[in-house]
């Protein structure tokens, strides 16, 4: 197989064995990118002279006999709304068209000290405020296992770099289903860890209390080696919580006789496909057959998570965007006569349709009158959602279902109806309100389209997750299908 | 129902300058987000106590100690306008 589709760990053995180098594996993917880009789009920014520059450092290295990190020499797309220093960051926004930051964010800074080769910036709806990379203020990205598709968002740049062997790693963003919704539409896999577990220093902030920063992967394997360098204790992060990281790659033994699964009656019923629903039920029998107990369970405010999430982001988005008036950094508007104009046409010219809509929306949520009939009542809620999840893990060890109610859906199918882009969402949404974690693995095809499975697990059981996604994994081939 | 009064009441609030088609497509659309949201107010929350946050962590602080900071020149690299050490902007009266 050609190294651009090999994985992380496979491509880590051939590198301390000397059979390839970093350089020859970053020039492989450059070459694979030149091949497919024009098709795929998936990067707003390459950065292809710095690329080859720390992959030669990572030979030299190697060479002189140093010990390497595991990742080092390994590619990575890192979705643009994570600061990288001297590199541009749009977070796919006008706003943000010419803006380099300074710094580097926590998780790219742990990325660099574990030497991954960074190749490029990835496309992603607007601010991260999507599910189909549509909203994105430059260009649409493809789905590679059908071009009129969406990826998937709104980190679907990054999921569709790794599905297409444009990348071996990528970093994604989530905060109502942005890594495992594009990781379910593009065959790949994606995590979202825990709420507080990896740093959120220099992630622009869409919504603060649910974005969390996680990998894409080829399989289970590759995450858990990406978990082990990201997450951490971070005191530039207040929200980052004082926890010790264990050894992911420990958790993948591919046992899981006894362990209990649940699987939330409210994921498997109205608004899902049936094709989707079918593969899911296989997926239980895997499980069944593995000596896995699957039962039952409820989570009864399912229904109440997607109008819950449409007043919490959008009121924390409202507040975190005030940032953008043209004074320090982005976009500024050229003609104003005044101060307030020159916020008001800088916002107006540069945010898109989707980011006004959810500034409004928030703003709304918050202003007098309103407040604690929506926002308020919205975080009570969100205790009950909350309550829902910490009830069902009495009982069990992880909870499954579909990532995505769909399979990818078709380019300019929804982009008229934000209620309907919104739905997409709706088996992910719950996760960020509780802040627990859960993975989208590959489970299977229907029509030559990927579908998701997702394990849901307790605040911080990671582990847990990633061994039974592993022993899935083990028994299946769904991973290793590749597109055309 | 948002009237476009309320839309051009938010918009200000939000900074947003909006034409009058986007104020007609915003009213429609946050009226159907909304009516969505409505199902909110169907649960009974009493006694329920509200959840900002996940973790349980309050008031992290650092120590009162000066740390090391950017250098102006590189805080106002991305500025759209400067003079000297300063971010410039239109006139504010």
């Amino acid at each position: 197989m050609q190294l651009h589709h090999l994985t992380a760990h496979q491509l880590h053995d051939m590198l301390v064995s000397k059979q390839i180098s970093a350089e020859e594996l970053t020039r492989a993917v450059f070459e694979r990118i030149e091949q497919v880009e024009d098709k795929i789009r998936a990067y707003i920014t390459l950065t292809k002279e710095q690329a080859l520059e720390l992959a030669r450092q990572v030979d030299r290295a190697r060479l002189a006999g140093e010990v390497l990190p595991t990742l080092a020499g390994i590619p990575l797309a890192v979705k643009d709304n994570m600061c990288t220093k001297g590199v541009r960051t749009t977070c796919a926004s006008k706003i943000l068209y010419n803006y380099t930051p300074p710094y580097d964010a926590t998780v790219i800074e742990h990325l660099n000290q574990a030497r991954t080769v960074m190749v490029g910036k990835t496309n992603m709806d607007e601010f991260a405020m999507g599910s189909s990379c549509e909203n994105s203020a430059f260009f649409t990205t493809c789905n590679p296992w059908d071009n009129a598709r969406v990826p998937g968002g709104s980190s679907g740049g990054s999921a569709a770099a790794v599905a297409a062997g444009e990348t071996i790693l990528a970093l994604g963003s989530d905060t109502g289903g942005s890594i495992r919704q594009p990781a379910s539409f593009c065959g790949v896999v994606g995590m979202k860890p825990t709420y507080g577990a990896v740093s959120r220093y220099g992630l622009v902030a869409y919504a603060s209390s649910l974005d969390q920063i996680g990998p894409l992967a080829r399989d289970v394997t590759d995450c858990a080696m990406m978990l082990n360098v990201i997450c951490g204790h971070d005191p530039l992060d207040s929200t980052s919580a004082p926890y010790a990281v264990p050894d992911y790659t420990a958790f993948l033994t591919g046992d899981i006789k006894g362990v209990k699964i649940g699987v939330p009656r409210e994921y498997l019923g109205e608004g899902i496909d049936p094709a989707v629903r079918e593969v899911i039920q296989k997926a239980i029998e895997t499980y069944t057959g593995l000596g896995a107990v699957v039962e039952e369970t409820t989570l009864p405010h399912t229904e109440y998570a997607l109008p819950a999430y449409y007043i919490i982001a959008p009121a924390e988005a409202s507040s975190n965007l005030a940032r953008y008036d043209g004074v320090r950094y982005g976009y500024r508007a050229a003609e104003a006569e005044d101060m307030v104009d020159m916020f008001m046409q800088t916002r107006s010219e540069g945010f898109g349709s989707e980011v006004k809509r959810r500034i409004m929306l928030g703003t709304y949520a918050l202003s007098a009158g309103y407040y604690d009939a929506y926002y308020n009542q919205a975080l009570k809620v969100r205790t009950l959602i909350k309550a829902d999840f910490d009830r069902a893990f009495k009982q069990f060890d992880l909870l499954l279902g579909p990532t995505a109610p769909v399979t990818a859906f078709k380019r300019g199918e929804k982009v008229d109806d934000p209620l309907q882009m919104y739905m997409v969402d709706i088996c992910t949404l719950a996760i960020n309100l509780a802040g627990i974690p859960a993975i989208s693995i590959p489970a299977g095809m229907v029509d030559k389209l990927p579908v998701g499975l997702q394990l849901i697990g307790r605040p911080f059981g990671e582990g847990d997750i990633l061994r039974a996604a592993y022993a899935f994994e083990q028994h299946t081939d769904h991973h290793r299908m590749l597109p055309e | 129902m948002i009237s476009i009064k309320d839309v051009e009441h938010v918009a200000l609030l939000a900074r947003l300058s909006l034409t009058e088609d986007e104020k007609q497509v915003y009213g429609k659309q946050l009226s159907d987000i909304l009516e969505n949201v409505r199902k909110l107010q169907d649960l009974n929350t009493e006694g329920v106590p509200p959840t900002a946050h996940v973790l349980d962590l309050q008031n992290v602080f650092r120590e009162d100690r000066l740390g090391e900071h950017m250098p102006v020149d590189q805080v106002l690299a991305n500025a759209p306008d400067r003079q000297d050490n300063f971010f410039k902007v239109p006139k504010i009266m």
